[in-house]
């Protein structure tokens, strides 16, 4: 076996015309699969996997158009159309989730999105290797923390009788505020804690960009009087674009996506009519009190629309700059 | 480095670098004292810390905090749990990640594109939770402790990068030469790829370990049995379920008077610095393959 194995090996680069002609055909497959069968096997175990545990919950998926039956397990249950969307839609409590989420994944695309160049910007600006290095090492530190951890420390520092900024807030006269039982402080502590844990660790591929332009700019720029601000508006700036468009369309893709974790270790009662958002109704309903056909409805319905401004994004990118995921 | 040479030129410039130095200054500060005041606040008197009375050291010393974390068996039951589901399931990302990466490098793998596709298009549509937990039930894995270890062996973004580097940093010549010794697939994978890309194995050996480490929500959704949870389960219960004691008792700190409240608190700093010790204390080693691997994963986007 090995030795007819590797004999086409060295000749890959002519060799491997013809296999690629016949590979629409099954048998030019099975040909394939016989010449480089230990590729097969490498990249095989990654295929089993993504096959269980990615495209059998996706076939799964037909549960929302399903009544669930416990006794004929995932997909036995008899169709029902569209019935648990449209209860979804008819539900009270649809327009609640639809704004919470909605307000809590934008608020966090947008500041998320531009917090980082800035701090790309600016870091760019430290004159130093050391330093840079150091300012840049500290920043990306929180991204390593965990959610548990995180939340855990909003908890303390935001305690309303002894937590740190609760005091440092009282100091500078504010009375009184439950930050995290508060409708209105809760999506700005939701916001400015994940800014404050992934910024700096968001920002280290603008700073890949920044460390590629063309040095001879900036001393073009300095010949003819720029300062510091004006070379980072005329020459860095437009240096992020191509970055900034690409991780926006990821973004969008993700507008419906708010961390689930966070935001149920966040919850409690006096902040749930702001907290309450798809990911954790899903679960609630799901896994909580067992309504699957609903619950995977309210699922799909949400990758959809994730999925949708995906699409709409990466398209428009593609007609308005060049720059596209596919 | 260049515009160190450059710099302060005019007026506007040197306005600028005192107001950068300042924003970084500040910057570092917001960062780094959150950290450093749990770690004086584990080790300080309780009611100093909740009075206001500890800021920039630690103050009237007290060792009870840990004394209680060492004599709580869910933490190290977490721990111990925690650690055998990192090492054991890292061990298998690499296992599964690293060779399906190198045979989707390869040029004359024709499936490359398709399956690149299929395990991309995952990145962006799942199947959502129900499902998941449905087919996980009917694999037998729900409550049991494969399912910190099995359906997340493949992480498709590590997957990419793992792939970007093996395309990008094997020369051609190396594989032909080896191909010419007799070499197949699997020799040159062992022999050759793998010793010479312990940067990009370093880089998502770490993402998973990372991953595994912080990993919260498979103990959530999947597991019942307190004995199988791991680390972050307990540090819920401990941090945010308010649950500092072990027994329980005076652990009802929410309606427990801030007395017993302050005790707790002490209890929660120590949590947080135990459970987050071993990352912090290696980051310094490690930040720079975490940076590596952003380098690398742009390149493909």
């Amino acid at each position: 076996m090995t030795v007819t194995d590797t004999a086409p090996l060295k000749l890959n680069g002519r060799r491997h015309a013809p296999s690629r002609a016949g590979r629409s055909g099954g048998r030019g497959l099975l040909r394939h699969v016989r010449r480089y069968w230990q590729l097969w096997l490498m990249a095989l175990p990654a295929m089993v996997f993504v096959a269980i545990f990615a495209y059998f919950p996706m076939y799964g998926l037909q549960l929302a158009f399903r009544e669930f039956d416990f006794s004929a397990g995932l997909t036995g249950g008899d169709w029902v159309g569209l019935k648990y969307f449209r209860q979804f839609f008819d539900s009270a409590q649809f327009w609640t989730l639809m704004r919470n989420t909605v307000v809590i994944s934008v608020t966090t695309v947008v500041v998320g999105f531009i917090a980082p160049i800035f701090l790309a910007l600016l870091v760019n600006q430290v004159v130093g290797r050391r330093r840079k290095k150091f300012f840049q090492t500290v920043t990306y530190l929180p991204h390593f923390i965990s959610i548990v951890v995180i939340v855990g420390m909003l908890q303390v520092f935001l305690s309303p009788t002894s937590g740190l900024i609760t005091r440092v807030a009282q100091f500078f006269g504010a009375t009184d505020v439950n930050y995290l039982g508060d409708t209105s402080t809760f999506v700005p502590v939701y916001v400015i804690s994940e800014v404050w844990q992934h910024c700096g660790w968001n920002s280290i591929i603008y700073l890949a960009a920044l460390a590629s332009v063309d040095t001879q700019l900036y001393e073009a720029a300095r010949i003819d009087g720029a300062g510091r601000m004006t070379i980072i508006r005329h020459i860095d700036f437009p240096a992020l674009v191509p970055t900034m468009i690409v991780l926006l369309i990821l973004n969008m893709g993700n507008v419906l996506n708010t961390g689930f974790e966070k935001i149920f270790l966040m919850q409690n009662p006096l902040n749930l009519g702001v907290s309450e958002v798809i990911a954790t109704y899903v679960y609630k309903i799901g896994i909580l009190s067992n309504q699957f056909s609903y619950a995977t409805a309210i699922g799909l319905f949400n990758t959809m629309i994730n999925f949708a401004f995906l699409v709409i994004t990466n398209q428009i990118a593609k007609r308005v700059s060049n720059t596209s995921l596919w | 480095m260049r515009l160190k040479t450059l710099r302060l030129r005019t007026p506007g410039d040197i306005a600028f670098t005192v107001v950068l130095g300042l924003t970084c200054a500040l910057l570092l500060f917001l960062t780094l004292y959150p950290i450093y005041f749990v770690v004086i606040a584990s080790v300080s008197d309780p009611t100093l810390v909740a009075t206001g009375g500890v800021s920039f050291w630690p103050r009237g010393i007290s060792w009870f905090g840990y004394e209680q974390i060492f004599a709580d068996n869910r933490i190290w039951t977490g721990y111990r749990n925690t650690i055998l589901y990192t090492v054991v399931g890292t061990a298998l990302n690499l296992a599964v990640t690293l060779p399906a990466a190198y045979a989707l490098s390869r040029r004359e793998f024709a499936p490359r594109k398709v399956l690149m596709l299929l395990f991309a298009f995952t990145m962006f549509f799942n199947g959502g939770l129900i499902p998941m937990y449905l087919l996980l039930r009917d694999l037998s894995l729900l409550d049991n402790w494969l399912v910190f270890v099995l359906p997340s062996a493949v992480n498709v973004y590590n997957l990419i990068i793992a792939r970007a580097f093996f395309e990008n940093s094997l020369p051609e010549e190396l594989f032909e030469a080896a191909t010419i010794d007799g070499a197949n697939y699997f020799q040159f994978f062992i022999k050759m790829a793998l010793p010479l890309s312990m940067a990009i194995i370093s880089v998502i050996g770490l993402y998973y370990l990372v991953q595994h480490w912080n990993d919260f929500f498979t103990g959530l959704v999947f597991v019942r049995t307190y004995d199988k949870q791991p680390l972050q389960i307990v540090l819920r219960d401990i941090l945010i379920s308010n649950q500092a004691f072990a027994g329980g008792a005076g652990g009802a700190g929410a309606t427990g008077g801030s007395y017993a409240q302050q005790y707790a608190d002490q209890i929660k700093y120590g949590v947080i610095v135990v459970s987050t010790l071993p990352v912090i204390v290696l980051y310094p080693f490690l930040q720079r393959y975490f940076e590596k691997g952003v380098m690398i994963g742009s390149v493909k986007g």
